[in-house]
Protein backbone atom coordinates (compact mmCIF):
# COMPACT_ATOMS: atom_id res chain seq x y z
CA UNK A 1 0.00 0.00 0.00
CA UNK A 2 1.52 3.52 -0.83
CA UNK A 3 1.05 5.91 2.00
CA UNK A 4 1.51 8.99 -0.64
CA UNK A 5 1.13 8.39 -4.50
CA UNK A 6 2.18 11.60 -6.41
CA UNK A 7 2.03 11.61 -10.01
CA UNK A 8 3.17 14.36 -12.61
CA UNK A 9 2.86 16.93 -10.24
CA UNK A 10 3.24 20.86 -11.29
CA UNK A 11 3.17 23.74 -9.42
CA UNK A 12 3.42 27.48 -11.33
CA UNK A 13 2.65 30.45 -8.65
CA UNK A 14 1.14 33.66 -9.71
CA UNK A 15 3.64 35.03 -10.02
CA UNK A 16 4.89 33.04 -12.59
CA UNK A 17 7.35 31.37 -9.96
CA UNK A 18 7.55 27.28 -11.31
CA UNK A 19 8.03 25.51 -7.92
CA UNK A 20 7.44 22.28 -8.63
CA UNK A 21 7.77 20.86 -12.58
CA UNK A 22 6.39 17.34 -13.31
CA UNK A 23 7.20 15.53 -9.48
CA UNK A 24 6.43 11.94 -9.54
CA UNK A 25 7.14 10.63 -6.22
CA UNK A 26 5.85 7.26 -4.16
CA UNK A 27 6.36 6.31 -0.15
CA UNK A 28 5.47 3.30 0.53
CA UNK A 29 3.42 2.93 4.22
CA UNK A 30 5.38 2.15 6.98
CA UNK A 31 8.88 4.03 4.89
CA UNK A 32 10.79 6.51 6.99
CA UNK A 33 11.63 8.76 3.58
CA UNK A 34 13.76 12.18 3.69
CA UNK A 35 12.48 14.62 1.77
CA UNK A 36 16.01 16.94 1.12
CA UNK A 37 16.57 19.83 -0.56
CA UNK A 38 18.25 23.40 -0.53
CA UNK A 39 16.05 26.53 0.61
CA UNK A 40 13.74 27.49 -1.75
CA UNK A 41 13.83 23.66 -4.05
CA UNK A 42 10.14 23.42 -3.57
CA UNK A 43 9.71 20.93 -0.37
CA UNK A 44 7.15 23.21 1.54
CA UNK A 45 5.33 23.81 -1.57
CA UNK A 46 5.16 19.75 -1.60
CA UNK A 47 4.09 19.05 1.37
CA UNK A 48 1.85 22.22 0.94
CA UNK A 49 -0.21 20.61 -1.41
CA UNK A 50 -0.02 17.01 -0.07
CA UNK A 51 -1.78 19.21 3.15
CA UNK A 52 -4.33 21.20 1.02
CA UNK A 53 -2.47 24.46 2.34
CA UNK A 54 -1.42 25.15 -1.56
CA UNK A 55 -3.52 24.58 -4.61
CA UNK A 56 -2.07 22.54 -7.28
CA UNK A 57 -1.54 23.85 -10.65
CA UNK A 58 -1.95 20.12 -12.16
CA UNK A 59 -1.01 16.76 -11.79
CA UNK A 60 -2.50 14.20 -9.04
CA UNK A 61 -2.05 13.06 -5.41
CA UNK A 62 -2.92 10.17 -3.41
CA UNK A 63 -2.91 9.52 0.12
CA UNK A 64 -3.31 5.59 1.04
CA UNK A 65 -5.60 5.82 -1.90
CA UNK A 66 -7.71 8.35 -1.66
CA UNK A 67 -7.24 11.29 -4.29
CA UNK A 68 -6.95 14.67 -2.73
CA UNK A 69 -9.46 15.47 -5.90
CA UNK A 70 -12.02 13.30 -5.51
CA UNK A 71 -12.02 12.48 -1.62
CA UNK A 72 -10.15 15.17 0.05
CA UNK A 73 -11.72 14.70 3.30
CA UNK A 74 -10.77 11.25 3.95
CA UNK A 75 -7.24 11.84 2.41
CA UNK A 76 -6.91 14.71 5.60
CA UNK A 77 -8.15 11.99 7.78
CA UNK A 78 -4.62 10.38 7.29
CA UNK A 79 -2.58 13.20 7.47
CA UNK A 80 -0.60 14.70 10.86
CA UNK A 81 1.51 17.54 10.04
CA UNK A 82 3.96 19.39 11.54
CA UNK A 83 4.95 22.70 9.79
CA UNK A 84 7.92 24.41 9.79
CA UNK A 85 6.97 27.28 11.43
CA UNK A 86 4.58 27.44 14.90
CA UNK A 87 1.14 27.93 13.36
CA UNK A 88 -1.10 27.41 16.83
CA UNK A 89 -3.10 30.29 19.08
CA UNK A 90 -0.64 32.41 20.47
CA UNK A 91 -3.31 33.15 23.08
CA UNK A 92 -4.60 29.82 23.56
CA UNK A 93 -3.55 27.40 26.57
CA UNK A 94 -1.31 24.03 25.16
CA UNK A 95 -4.09 21.42 26.26
CA UNK A 96 -6.82 23.53 24.39
CA UNK A 97 -4.87 23.85 21.02
CA UNK A 98 -4.33 19.87 20.76
CA UNK A 99 -7.95 19.06 22.39
CA UNK A 100 -9.54 21.45 19.34
CA UNK A 101 -7.05 19.91 16.81
CA UNK A 102 -8.68 16.50 17.39
CA UNK A 103 -12.02 18.24 16.92
CA UNK A 104 -11.28 19.52 14.24
CA UNK A 105 -10.45 16.13 12.78
CA UNK A 106 -14.20 14.80 13.67
CA UNK A 107 -12.93 13.39 17.58
CA UNK A 108 -15.65 13.67 20.31
CA UNK A 109 -14.62 16.00 22.89
CA UNK A 110 -13.92 12.92 25.70
CA UNK A 111 -12.01 11.51 23.55
CA UNK A 112 -10.53 14.56 22.23
CA UNK A 113 -8.96 15.20 25.92
CA UNK A 114 -7.63 11.74 26.20
CA UNK A 115 -5.65 11.72 23.32
CA UNK A 116 -4.41 15.10 24.22
CA UNK A 117 -3.32 14.28 27.77
CA UNK A 118 -1.50 11.10 26.13
CA UNK A 119 0.57 12.95 23.63
CA UNK A 120 1.00 16.03 25.96
CA UNK A 121 2.58 13.41 28.72
CA UNK A 122 4.80 11.87 25.65
CA UNK A 123 5.95 15.06 24.39
CA UNK A 124 6.62 15.93 28.71
CA UNK A 125 4.52 19.19 28.32
CA UNK A 126 1.66 17.60 30.70
CA UNK A 127 3.11 20.35 33.58
CA UNK A 128 2.68 22.96 30.88
CA UNK A 129 -0.91 22.35 29.52
CA UNK A 130 -2.40 25.64 31.13
CA UNK A 131 0.55 27.77 30.30
CA UNK A 132 -0.49 30.15 27.28
CA UNK A 133 1.30 28.77 24.07
CA UNK A 134 3.43 32.12 23.05
CA UNK A 135 5.36 31.84 26.57
CA UNK A 136 6.83 28.42 25.77
CA UNK A 137 10.33 27.96 24.41
CA UNK A 138 10.75 27.16 21.39
CA UNK A 139 11.63 23.47 22.12
CA UNK A 140 8.47 23.33 23.99
CA UNK A 141 6.93 24.95 21.33
CA UNK A 142 8.36 22.18 18.36
CA UNK A 143 6.71 19.29 20.86
CA UNK A 144 3.59 21.00 20.91
CA UNK A 145 3.33 21.01 17.44
CA UNK A 146 4.30 17.28 17.19
CA UNK A 147 1.59 16.67 19.78
CA UNK A 148 -0.91 18.25 18.33
CA UNK A 149 -0.58 16.61 14.98
CA UNK A 150 -0.43 13.07 16.78
CA UNK A 151 -3.69 13.17 18.58
CA UNK A 152 -6.03 11.64 16.09
CA UNK A 153 -3.41 8.70 15.65
CA UNK A 154 -2.13 9.41 11.74
CA UNK A 155 -1.04 6.53 9.88
CA UNK A 156 1.49 9.17 7.92
CA UNK A 157 2.88 11.61 9.82
CA UNK A 158 4.77 14.39 7.63
CA UNK A 159 7.53 16.84 9.46
CA UNK A 160 8.86 20.03 7.97
CA UNK A 161 12.08 20.86 9.49
CA UNK A 162 10.67 19.44 13.11
CA UNK A 163 14.39 20.10 15.06
CA UNK A 164 14.99 22.94 13.32
CA UNK A 165 16.53 25.61 16.23
CA UNK A 166 16.24 22.99 19.05
CA UNK A 167 19.28 22.00 21.37
CA UNK A 168 20.60 18.93 20.93
CA UNK A 169 18.84 17.21 23.90
CA UNK A 170 15.36 17.53 22.61
CA UNK A 171 16.32 16.56 19.07
CA UNK A 172 17.71 13.44 20.52
CA UNK A 173 14.40 13.01 22.09
CA UNK A 174 11.95 13.74 18.84
CA UNK A 175 14.38 11.20 17.16
CA UNK A 176 13.35 8.77 19.63
CA UNK A 177 9.83 9.14 19.46
CA UNK A 178 9.82 9.51 15.88
CA UNK A 179 11.67 6.09 15.39
CA UNK A 180 8.83 4.42 17.76
CA UNK A 181 6.10 5.71 15.86
CA UNK A 182 7.99 4.44 12.65
CA UNK A 183 8.37 1.09 14.20
CA UNK A 184 5.15 1.04 15.25
CA UNK A 185 3.74 1.38 11.62
CA UNK A 186 3.52 4.98 11.00
CA UNK A 187 4.91 6.49 7.99
CA UNK A 188 7.26 9.40 8.32
CA UNK A 189 8.02 12.07 5.54
CA UNK A 190 10.66 14.37 7.31
CA UNK A 191 12.34 17.16 5.43
CA UNK A 192 15.76 18.41 7.20
CA UNK A 193 18.73 20.79 6.56
CA UNK A 194 20.29 18.36 8.87
CA UNK A 195 21.81 15.79 6.49
CA UNK A 196 23.06 13.80 9.52
CA UNK A 197 19.37 13.27 11.11
CA UNK A 198 17.94 12.39 7.61
CA UNK A 199 20.89 9.71 7.59
CA UNK A 200 20.53 8.06 10.86
CA UNK A 201 16.89 8.06 10.98
CA UNK A 202 15.32 7.73 7.29
CA UNK A 203 15.21 4.18 4.90
CA UNK A 204 14.43 6.52 1.46
CA UNK A 205 15.29 9.75 0.60
CA UNK A 206 14.01 11.65 -2.61
CA UNK A 207 16.26 15.19 -3.40
CA UNK A 208 14.49 17.74 -4.78
CA UNK A 209 16.01 21.00 -6.46
CA UNK A 210 14.56 23.76 -7.91
CA UNK A 211 11.38 22.24 -8.38
CA UNK A 212 12.34 18.95 -9.96
CA UNK A 213 13.35 15.45 -8.13
CA UNK A 214 17.01 15.04 -8.96
CA UNK A 215 16.93 11.61 -7.17
CA UNK A 216 15.14 9.26 -5.54
CA UNK A 217 15.96 5.97 -3.61
CA UNK A 218 16.92 4.75 -0.52
CA UNK A 219 19.54 5.68 1.70
CA UNK A 220 22.44 2.92 1.35
CA UNK A 221 22.36 2.90 -2.13
CA UNK A 222 22.95 6.89 -2.14
CA UNK A 223 25.46 6.52 0.05
CA UNK A 224 27.06 3.84 -2.08
CA UNK A 225 27.31 6.13 -5.07
CA UNK A 226 30.02 8.02 -2.94
CA UNK A 227 33.17 7.05 -4.66
CA UNK A 228 35.71 8.74 -2.45
CA UNK A 229 35.40 9.06 1.37
CA UNK A 230 37.84 11.83 3.23
CA UNK A 231 38.63 11.05 7.63
CA UNK A 232 39.67 12.55 9.91
CA UNK A 233 42.57 10.67 12.16
CA UNK A 234 43.55 11.91 15.77
CA UNK A 235 47.30 10.90 16.64
CA UNK A 236 48.09 9.39 19.98
CA UNK A 237 51.98 11.22 19.88
CA UNK A 238 53.00 14.62 17.60
CA UNK A 239 54.24 14.07 13.96
CA UNK A 240 56.62 16.39 12.32
CA UNK A 241 57.08 14.87 8.93
CA UNK A 242 54.50 12.20 7.32
CA UNK A 243 55.85 9.40 5.65
CA UNK A 244 55.20 7.82 2.60
CA UNK A 245 51.95 5.34 3.31
CA UNK A 246 51.66 2.84 0.24
CA UNK A 247 50.72 4.93 -2.09
CA UNK A 248 47.40 6.43 0.19
CA UNK A 249 46.73 9.82 0.28
CA UNK A 250 47.03 11.41 3.44
CA UNK A 251 47.66 15.40 4.69
CA UNK A 252 48.98 16.23 7.72
CA UNK A 253 46.94 18.96 9.37
CA UNK A 254 48.34 19.57 12.64
CA UNK A 255 50.84 17.48 14.35
CA UNK A 256 48.18 15.14 15.87
CA UNK A 257 45.82 15.25 13.29
CA UNK A 258 45.85 13.44 9.78
CA UNK A 259 43.57 13.87 6.98
CA UNK A 260 42.72 10.57 4.82
CA UNK A 261 41.26 10.52 1.30
CA UNK A 262 40.29 6.57 0.80
CA UNK A 263 38.31 5.77 -2.44
CA UNK A 264 35.73 3.39 -2.52
CA UNK A 265 38.49 0.36 -3.97
CA UNK A 266 40.92 0.73 -1.63
CA UNK A 267 39.90 -0.65 2.87
CA UNK A 268 40.67 0.93 5.91
CA UNK A 269 42.38 -2.40 6.60
CA UNK A 270 44.99 -1.31 3.94
CA UNK A 271 45.10 2.30 5.39
CA UNK A 272 45.98 1.14 8.99
CA UNK A 273 48.19 -1.16 7.89
CA UNK A 274 50.00 1.67 6.65
CA UNK A 275 50.22 3.72 9.33
CA UNK A 276 50.95 1.44 12.20
CA UNK A 277 54.41 -0.19 9.99
CA UNK A 278 55.25 3.52 10.18
CA UNK A 279 54.76 3.72 13.45
CA UNK A 280 51.65 6.00 13.63
CA UNK A 281 49.15 4.98 16.37
CA UNK A 282 45.79 6.30 15.88
CA UNK A 283 43.40 7.34 18.46
CA UNK A 284 40.67 7.92 16.76
CA UNK A 285 38.53 8.62 13.48
CA UNK A 286 35.73 10.53 11.67
CA UNK A 287 34.30 11.20 8.78
CA UNK A 288 35.32 14.53 7.63
CA UNK A 289 31.98 15.40 6.26
CA UNK A 290 28.64 13.65 6.67
CA UNK A 291 28.60 11.24 4.09
CA UNK A 292 24.75 11.90 2.46
CA UNK A 293 25.97 15.82 2.77
CA UNK A 294 28.41 14.81 0.45
CA UNK A 295 26.12 13.06 -2.39
CA UNK A 296 23.20 15.84 -2.02
CA UNK A 297 25.95 18.52 -2.47
CA UNK A 298 27.52 16.62 -5.97
CA UNK A 299 23.48 16.30 -6.72
CA UNK A 300 22.54 19.76 -6.14
CA UNK A 301 25.30 21.32 -7.92
CA UNK A 302 25.12 18.62 -11.10
CA UNK A 303 21.37 20.05 -11.21
CA UNK B 1 3.39 0.64 25.72
CA UNK B 2 2.59 1.85 22.26
CA UNK B 3 2.89 5.25 21.44
CA UNK B 4 -0.44 5.09 19.39
CA UNK B 5 -3.86 4.59 21.31
CA UNK B 6 -5.48 1.25 20.30
CA UNK B 7 -8.91 2.47 19.83
CA UNK B 8 -8.69 6.09 18.00
CA UNK B 9 -9.48 5.95 14.08
CA UNK B 10 -11.60 8.35 13.66
CA UNK B 11 -12.69 7.50 10.12
CA UNK B 12 -14.84 4.89 11.98
CA UNK B 13 -17.04 7.61 12.96
CA UNK B 14 -19.92 8.42 10.33
CA UNK B 15 -18.92 11.88 8.25
CA UNK B 16 -22.00 13.68 9.66
CA UNK B 17 -20.83 12.94 13.41
CA UNK B 18 -17.66 13.92 12.40
CA UNK B 19 -18.65 17.33 10.93
CA UNK B 20 -20.65 17.59 13.83
CA UNK B 21 -17.48 17.24 16.43
CA UNK B 22 -15.25 20.14 14.44
CA UNK B 23 -18.64 22.58 14.09
CA UNK B 24 -19.08 22.17 18.08
CA UNK B 25 -15.20 22.46 18.59
CA UNK B 26 -15.27 25.68 16.33
CA UNK B 27 -18.52 27.23 18.42
CA UNK B 28 -16.80 26.53 21.41
CA UNK B 29 -13.96 28.01 21.07
CA UNK B 30 -15.42 30.90 19.46
CA UNK B 31 -17.73 31.28 22.77
CA UNK B 32 -14.74 31.16 24.71
CA UNK B 33 -13.22 33.59 23.15
CA UNK B 34 -16.18 36.06 22.96
CA UNK B 35 -16.22 35.66 26.50
CA UNK B 36 -12.60 35.43 27.32
CA UNK B 37 -12.38 38.66 26.05
CA UNK B 38 -15.66 40.16 27.42
CA UNK B 39 -14.04 44.05 28.15
CA UNK B 40 -13.96 43.93 24.57
CA UNK B 41 -16.92 42.46 22.99
CA UNK B 42 -19.72 42.79 25.31
CA UNK B 43 -19.16 45.57 27.28
CA UNK B 44 -18.65 48.49 24.88
CA UNK B 45 -21.83 48.03 22.79
CA UNK B 46 -23.45 48.60 25.86
CA UNK B 47 -21.25 51.47 27.10
CA UNK B 48 -22.22 52.78 23.24
CA UNK B 49 -25.81 52.48 23.43
CA UNK B 50 -26.44 53.79 27.09
CA UNK B 51 -25.05 56.89 25.67
CA UNK B 52 -27.13 56.79 22.55
CA UNK B 53 -30.28 56.10 25.57
CA UNK B 54 -29.44 58.90 27.20
CA UNK B 55 -29.00 61.55 24.92
CA UNK B 56 -30.99 60.98 21.64
CA UNK B 57 -33.81 58.69 23.41
CA UNK B 58 -34.33 60.95 26.41
CA UNK B 59 -32.59 64.37 26.05
CA UNK B 60 -33.05 64.94 22.26
CA UNK B 61 -36.13 62.80 22.09
CA UNK B 62 -38.15 64.40 24.26
CA UNK B 63 -37.81 67.55 22.31
CA UNK B 64 -38.93 65.66 19.12
CA UNK B 65 -42.04 64.44 20.55
CA UNK B 66 -43.74 61.37 18.59
CA UNK B 67 -42.31 59.32 15.52
CA UNK B 68 -44.36 56.51 13.89
CA UNK B 69 -46.65 56.84 16.39
CA UNK B 70 -44.50 56.23 19.55
CA UNK B 71 -42.30 58.00 21.78
CA UNK B 72 -38.82 58.86 20.18
CA UNK B 73 -37.02 56.58 22.54
CA UNK B 74 -39.39 53.52 21.95
CA UNK B 75 -39.01 54.07 18.28
CA UNK B 76 -35.47 54.34 18.63
CA UNK B 77 -34.91 50.91 20.32
CA UNK B 78 -35.44 48.40 18.07
CA UNK B 79 -33.05 49.91 15.57
CA UNK B 80 -30.59 50.36 18.15
CA UNK B 81 -30.40 46.97 19.69
CA UNK B 82 -30.36 45.86 15.77
CA UNK B 83 -27.10 48.19 15.01
CA UNK B 84 -25.19 46.30 17.82
CA UNK B 85 -26.52 43.16 16.87
CA UNK B 86 -25.06 44.03 13.40
CA UNK B 87 -21.79 45.25 14.12
CA UNK B 88 -21.14 42.67 16.68
CA UNK B 89 -22.44 40.11 14.53
CA UNK B 90 -19.75 40.91 11.59
CA UNK B 91 -16.80 42.33 13.86
CA UNK B 92 -17.29 38.48 15.55
CA UNK B 93 -16.27 36.71 12.47
CA UNK B 94 -14.09 39.19 10.88
CA UNK B 95 -11.38 40.04 13.92
CA UNK B 96 -11.76 35.84 14.75
CA UNK B 97 -11.06 34.66 11.26
CA UNK B 98 -8.63 37.17 10.31
CA UNK B 99 -6.74 36.76 13.36
CA UNK B 100 -6.83 32.98 12.78
CA UNK B 101 -5.49 33.86 9.20
CA UNK B 102 -2.96 36.64 10.54
CA UNK B 103 -1.70 34.11 13.02
CA UNK B 104 -1.58 31.17 10.79
CA UNK B 105 -3.48 28.81 13.47
CA UNK B 106 -6.53 28.84 10.07
CA UNK B 107 -4.10 25.80 8.79
CA UNK B 108 -5.40 23.63 11.95
CA UNK B 109 -8.72 23.86 10.31
CA UNK B 110 -7.32 23.89 6.45
CA UNK B 111 -5.27 20.32 7.20
CA UNK B 112 -8.17 18.89 9.04
CA UNK B 113 -10.94 16.59 7.00
CA UNK B 114 -13.17 19.37 8.48
CA UNK B 115 -15.24 20.47 5.08
CA UNK B 116 -15.66 24.46 4.52
CA UNK B 117 -19.37 24.72 4.79
CA UNK B 118 -18.56 23.24 8.47
CA UNK B 119 -15.71 26.15 9.20
CA UNK B 120 -18.55 28.65 8.02
CA UNK B 121 -21.19 27.19 9.73
CA UNK B 122 -18.85 27.47 13.00
CA UNK B 123 -18.03 30.91 12.34
CA UNK B 124 -21.33 32.04 11.42
CA UNK B 125 -22.78 30.31 14.78
CA UNK B 126 -19.98 32.22 16.86
CA UNK B 127 -20.63 35.17 15.36
CA UNK B 128 -24.54 35.15 15.98
CA UNK B 129 -24.21 33.94 19.54
CA UNK B 130 -21.83 37.25 19.73
CA UNK B 131 -24.66 39.00 18.64
CA UNK B 132 -27.36 37.95 20.47
CA UNK B 133 -25.20 38.02 23.97
CA UNK B 134 -24.83 41.79 22.57
CA UNK B 135 -28.40 41.98 21.79
CA UNK B 136 -29.26 40.60 25.39
CA UNK B 137 -27.62 43.18 27.25
CA UNK B 138 -28.12 46.51 24.89
CA UNK B 139 -31.76 45.00 25.57
CA UNK B 140 -31.52 44.87 29.23
CA UNK B 141 -30.18 48.76 28.68
CA UNK B 142 -32.86 49.86 27.07
CA UNK B 143 -35.25 48.81 29.82
CA UNK B 144 -33.44 51.41 32.26
CA UNK B 145 -35.16 53.46 29.88
CA UNK B 146 -38.39 52.65 28.59
CA UNK B 147 -40.51 49.57 29.01
CA UNK B 148 -39.45 47.22 26.35
CA UNK B 149 -42.95 45.30 25.11
CA UNK B 150 -42.78 42.87 22.39
CA UNK B 151 -45.34 42.97 19.77
CA UNK B 152 -44.22 39.26 18.22
CA UNK B 153 -41.62 37.27 19.78
CA UNK B 154 -41.07 34.48 16.99
CA UNK B 155 -40.54 37.64 15.01
CA UNK B 156 -38.20 39.53 17.05
CA UNK B 157 -36.23 36.14 17.26
CA UNK B 158 -36.15 35.21 13.95
CA UNK B 159 -34.81 38.74 12.36
CA UNK B 160 -32.47 38.91 14.72
CA UNK B 161 -31.09 35.17 14.17
CA UNK B 162 -30.95 35.82 10.32
CA UNK B 163 -29.36 39.29 10.43
CA UNK B 164 -26.89 38.19 12.16
CA UNK B 165 -26.39 35.48 9.85
CA UNK B 166 -26.23 37.71 7.11
CA UNK B 167 -23.32 40.26 8.83
CA UNK B 168 -21.41 37.43 10.20
CA UNK B 169 -21.62 35.89 6.36
CA UNK B 170 -19.89 39.33 5.50
CA UNK B 171 -17.25 39.71 8.07
CA UNK B 172 -16.44 36.33 6.77
CA UNK B 173 -16.17 37.56 3.46
CA UNK B 174 -14.11 40.88 4.60
CA UNK B 175 -12.01 38.37 7.02
CA UNK B 176 -11.20 36.13 3.90
CA UNK B 177 -9.91 39.09 1.27
CA UNK B 178 -8.54 41.14 4.22
CA UNK B 179 -4.37 41.25 4.38
CA UNK B 180 -3.78 43.54 7.37
CA UNK B 181 -5.68 45.00 10.32
CA UNK B 182 -6.22 47.92 8.03
CA UNK B 183 -8.65 45.69 5.45
CA UNK B 184 -10.69 45.13 8.44
CA UNK B 185 -11.54 48.55 9.92
CA UNK B 186 -12.41 49.94 6.33
CA UNK B 187 -15.67 48.05 5.34
CA UNK B 188 -17.13 48.87 9.10
CA UNK B 189 -15.75 52.38 8.91
CA UNK B 190 -17.05 53.36 5.28
CA UNK B 191 -19.58 50.83 4.18
CA UNK B 192 -21.06 49.60 7.51
CA UNK B 193 -21.67 52.48 9.54
CA UNK B 194 -23.26 54.56 6.69
CA UNK B 195 -25.47 52.35 5.90
CA UNK B 196 -26.59 51.35 9.42
CA UNK B 197 -27.48 55.13 10.16
CA UNK B 198 -29.34 55.88 6.80
CA UNK B 199 -31.31 52.35 7.36
CA UNK B 200 -34.24 54.18 9.13
CA UNK B 201 -32.48 53.33 12.95
CA UNK B 202 -33.14 57.03 14.19
CA UNK B 203 -36.06 58.01 11.69
CA UNK B 204 -38.82 56.76 9.28
CA UNK B 205 -37.96 57.00 5.83
CA UNK B 206 -41.85 58.70 5.32
CA UNK B 207 -39.79 61.75 6.86
CA UNK B 208 -37.78 61.56 3.58
CA UNK B 209 -38.15 63.39 -0.01
CA UNK B 210 -39.57 60.56 -2.54
CA UNK B 211 -36.26 60.59 -3.96
CA UNK B 212 -34.44 59.25 -0.84
CA UNK B 213 -37.13 57.19 0.14
CA UNK B 214 -36.80 55.19 -2.78
CA UNK B 215 -32.42 55.36 -2.31
CA UNK B 216 -33.19 53.83 0.84
CA UNK B 217 -34.66 50.61 -0.53
CA UNK B 218 -31.46 50.05 -2.09
CA UNK B 219 -30.08 49.63 1.33
CA UNK B 220 -30.30 46.22 3.21
CA UNK B 221 -30.34 47.18 6.72
CA UNK B 222 -33.49 49.31 6.51
CA UNK B 223 -35.40 46.09 5.70
CA UNK B 224 -33.64 44.37 8.73
CA UNK B 225 -34.41 46.96 11.18
CA UNK B 226 -37.74 47.52 10.23
CA UNK B 227 -38.38 43.81 10.57
CA UNK B 228 -37.14 43.67 14.23
CA UNK B 229 -39.27 47.16 14.49
CA UNK B 230 -42.39 45.27 13.85
CA UNK B 231 -41.69 42.73 15.71
CA UNK B 232 -40.89 44.60 18.77
CA UNK B 233 -43.42 47.49 18.39
CA UNK B 234 -45.80 46.29 15.35
CA UNK B 235 -44.69 49.03 13.19
CA UNK B 236 -42.46 49.04 9.64
CA UNK B 237 -42.17 51.06 6.88
CA UNK B 238 -41.61 48.11 4.69
CA UNK B 239 -43.74 44.88 4.45
CA UNK B 240 -42.53 42.29 6.50
CA UNK B 241 -42.77 39.79 4.59
CA UNK B 242 -41.21 41.77 1.96
CA UNK B 243 -38.39 42.51 4.40
CA UNK B 244 -37.84 38.45 5.55
CA UNK B 245 -37.75 37.44 1.63
CA UNK B 246 -34.49 40.61 1.17
CA UNK B 247 -33.16 39.06 4.13
CA UNK B 248 -32.88 35.16 3.12
CA UNK B 249 -32.36 36.55 -0.48
CA UNK B 250 -28.77 38.46 0.88
CA UNK B 251 -28.33 35.28 2.88
CA UNK B 252 -28.01 32.59 0.28
CA UNK B 253 -26.26 34.35 -2.04
CA UNK B 254 -23.53 35.27 0.88
CA UNK B 255 -23.41 31.67 1.56
CA UNK B 256 -22.91 30.62 -1.70
CA UNK B 257 -20.06 33.56 -2.03
CA UNK B 258 -18.59 32.61 1.16
CA UNK B 259 -17.92 28.39 -0.29
CA UNK B 260 -17.10 29.26 -3.42
CA UNK B 261 -14.00 31.56 -1.54
CA UNK B 262 -13.08 28.96 1.01
CA UNK B 263 -12.85 26.39 -2.22
CA UNK B 264 -10.96 28.31 -4.10
CA UNK B 265 -8.85 29.36 -1.27
CA UNK B 266 -8.57 32.76 -2.22
CA UNK B 267 -6.51 34.86 0.27
CA UNK B 268 -6.08 31.14 2.33
CA UNK B 269 -4.18 28.83 0.01
CA UNK B 270 -1.48 29.64 -2.17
Amino acid sequence: MKALFIHNLYKTYRNGVQALVDVSLAVEEGDFFALLGPNGAGKSTLIGIVCSLVNKTSGSVEVFGHSIDTELETAKAFIGVVPQETNFNQFESAFNIVVNQAGFYGMPRRQAMKQAQRYLEIMELWDKRDQISRSLSGGMKRRLMIARAMVHDPRLLILDEPTAGVDIEIRRSMWKFIRRINDEGTTIILTTHYLEEAESLCKKVAIIDRGRIVENTSVKELLATLDIETFVLDLRTPLDTLPELDGYEVTRVDATTLEAVLPKSRSLNGLFGALAASGIEVLSMRNKSNRLENVFLRLVDRS
Amino acid sequence: MSVRAENVNVLSLSVSRRNWNAFVTIVRREISRILRIWGQTVVPPAITMSLYFAIFGKLIGSRIGQMGGFSYMDFIVPGLIMMSVITSSYSNVVSSFFGAKFGKHVEEMLVSPMPNYVILAGYVSGGMARGLMVGGVVSLVALAFTDVRVHSMPVTLSVVLLTSVVFSLLGMINAIFARKFDDIAIIPTFILTPLTYLGGVFYSIQLLPEFWQKASLLNPILYMVNAFRYGILGVSDINVVYAYAMILVFGVILTVVCLYLLRAGIGLRS
